[in-house]
């Protein structure tokens, strides 16, 4: 017995088929797909009804803003470049510090949040930690930081670099995870041991990744280490702090445009090497 | 040499993919197995490479029961089996001799791989080994930059470096087009002929294997179902490893020009279809 396909469709077309087509929707029951959307548009006009606008204080606050602002169109770098420039290294110094420490910790510790490499305690033991990393924002770990170390760059370098672990550790972890399993399987095959099954078989496809996200890294820790010297952590962050709370917005603005280029420059120089390393 | 005791592998969905195989290959011998998708071919050539754990029953290799071996025995008892794969599985962002040079890794320490110094013999064999499949000037080129053929070419260069017993071969030929397939499979059948290497090849392409292979074994629903020359693969034996198919049908509508209609039973049409996916 041997089908051909003319005979097949031609068996088709004989039932009787349906003459229109819908895409099923994404829930099936039309009263809840209905009443979620409802409820959804009600909780909105509920929200923005709770935010009170007050018009008077607004209007205050456009002169503080204008001022700001003009202060921006006219920067002083001048006025307080001893500070501002120390302040500069001290952040360059915390952001490369951090990420070189935030990567060695990372690798192992991405190593072991990987499922298909890690036996489960370790992966846990690793999941955890990345938890806790991420689960606390920067800000909250300098403080508790700048508690322990006292005032200045240590603490910041701490803190970011606890915050890398947690960023760089569960991505590598994913990307880990996400690999060609034939190509680290066709390692393991030739009998290969441990270290170097990871180093020929795991390694060359992970790092691509793992050097862009280094890089990435390298950008967020340099913004980061801004922010946490608000809260005493050391850093272009402090200068920023203190030009703020004497209301010198152009030294402000000044800061905050070399911020600005720094990060920008980084990301190009960074998006440069990405692309050398496919 | 190999010898397959009373083989079960299990998965742990519940599906039984090898069902008690019993099968003997001797040294220099190339068998081809041949069986519809899901028979469980891969899957025997994976548990005697141990990168599937058989549920029960033995694997003798060299006097050795490949099951029962763990970690450091059984690194040492891979080295002795060479696999080549059906998407090639090179690792694509090394370069062509990092990856025939990876077939010695069971041999070489830590450092030496990873700074990349292997012992002068390796590198020796390894320049050999491409001279023979026809890739002398491609050592230095990255294993994504080549074609189909030409990666199949570097994997089949990378199990040889293993100096192994036995190739493990799965589906080498089904992304590869017809001529180049035939280069292939001559080039494994050769190489196999100059080492004395007995070979365990899956293969879909009925033709080729009888082509190249001096035994043929057929596998349906993790049994063997036939085993001998490739000479006796009548149609009779093709519908017992694959089911009902008309095999000596070639062009049969157009020869008849769709005069008459061959079926009158939908239901065994169906069954074909969905044997077919």
């Amino acid at each position: 017995m041997v089908t051909s396909p003319n005979s097949v469709t031609s068996e088709i077309q004989s039932t009787s088929l349906p003459k229109s087509w819908a895409p099923p929707p994404f829930i099936k029951n039309p009263i809840l797909r209905w009443g979620l959307m409802l409820g959804l548009v009600l909780y909105l006009y509920l929200s923005v009804g709770m935010l009170e606008v007050n018009w008077t204080r607004i209007y205050e606050g456009l002169d503080r803003g204008a001022k700001f602002v003009f202060g921006f169109m006219n920067p002083n770098f001048a006025g307080r470049w001893s500070d501002i420039s120390e302040g500069i290294i001290e952040s360059l110094m915390m952001t490369v510090t951090s990420t070189v420490i935030g990567i060695a910790i990372s690798i192992p510790i991405g190593f072991g949040a990987a499922s298909n490499l890690a036996p489960l305690p370790i992966y846990l033991f690793c999941r955890a930690i990345i938890a806790l990393s991420r689960s606390f924002q920067e800000i909250i770990v300098a403080i508790l930081f700048v508690a322990i170390f006292g005032f200045g760059p240590l603490a910041g370098v701490l803190t970011l670099s606890f915050a890398s672990i947690g960023f760089l550790s569960k991505l590598l972890a994913e990307d880990i995870e996400s690999m060609d399993k034939s190509q680290a399987e066709a390692v393991k095959a030739t009998g290969s041991p441990w270290w170097q099954w990871i180093n020929y078989g795991v390694q060359p496809q992970i790092m691509p990744r793992l050097i862009g996200l280094s890089l990435y890294r390298l950008d967020i820790n340099f913004r980061e280490s801004a922010v946490v010297g608000l809260v005493g952590a050391g850093g272009i962050g402090a200068t920023l702090n203190t030009a703020f709370d004497r209301y010198e917005y152009d030294t402000a603005a000044a800061i905050l445009i070399l911020i600005i280029g720094i990060v920008m420059l980084s990301e190009y120089i960074s998006g440069y090497i990405r692309a050398g390393v496919q | 040499m190999l010898e397959i005791k009373q083989l079960i592998k299990k998965y742990r969905t519940g599906d039984l993919a090898i069902n008690g195989v019993d099968l003997k290959v001797e040294k220099g011998q190339v068998m081809a197995l041949i069986g519809p998708s899901g028979a469980g071919k891969s899957t025997l050539i994976r548990c005697v490479n141990r990168l599937e754990t058989p549920t029960s029953g033995e694997i003798w290799l060299n006097g050795e029961n490949i099951v029962k071996l763990r970690s450091g025995k059984l690194r040492k008892a891979r080295r002795n089996m060479g696999m080549i794969f059906q998407e090639y599985a090179l690792v694509e962002r090394l370069t062509v001799m990092e990856n025939v040079l990876s077939g010695r890794l069971g041999y070489v320490g830590f450092w030496r791989s990873y700074l990349r110094k292997f012992p002068q013999t390796d590198v020796k064999e390894a320049f050999r080994l491409l001279e023979k499949v026809g890739l002398e000037k491609m050592f230095n080129k990255r294993a994504d930059e080549l074609s189909g053929g030409q990666r199949q070419r570097v994997g089949i260069a990378r199990a040889l470096i293993q100096n192994p017993d036995i190739l493990l071969v799965d589906e080498p030929t089904a992304s590869l087009d017809p001529k180049t397939s035939r280069q292939i499979m001559r080039l494994i059948t050769e190489l196999c002929e100059e080492h004395q290497l007995a070979a365990i090849i899956n293969i879909h392409d009925v033709a080729l294997a009888q082509m190249f292979a001096e035994r043929i074994v057929g596998l349906r629903e993790g049994n063997i179902v036939y085993d001998g020359h490739p000479d006796n693969l009548k149609p009779d034996v093709l519908t017992e490893i694959y089911g009902e198919e008309d095999w000596t049908a070639v062009r049969k509508s157009k020869a008849k020009k769709g005069t008459e209609s061959e079926f009158d039973d939908e239901s065994v049409s169906e069954e074909h279809m969905a044997e077919m996916m």
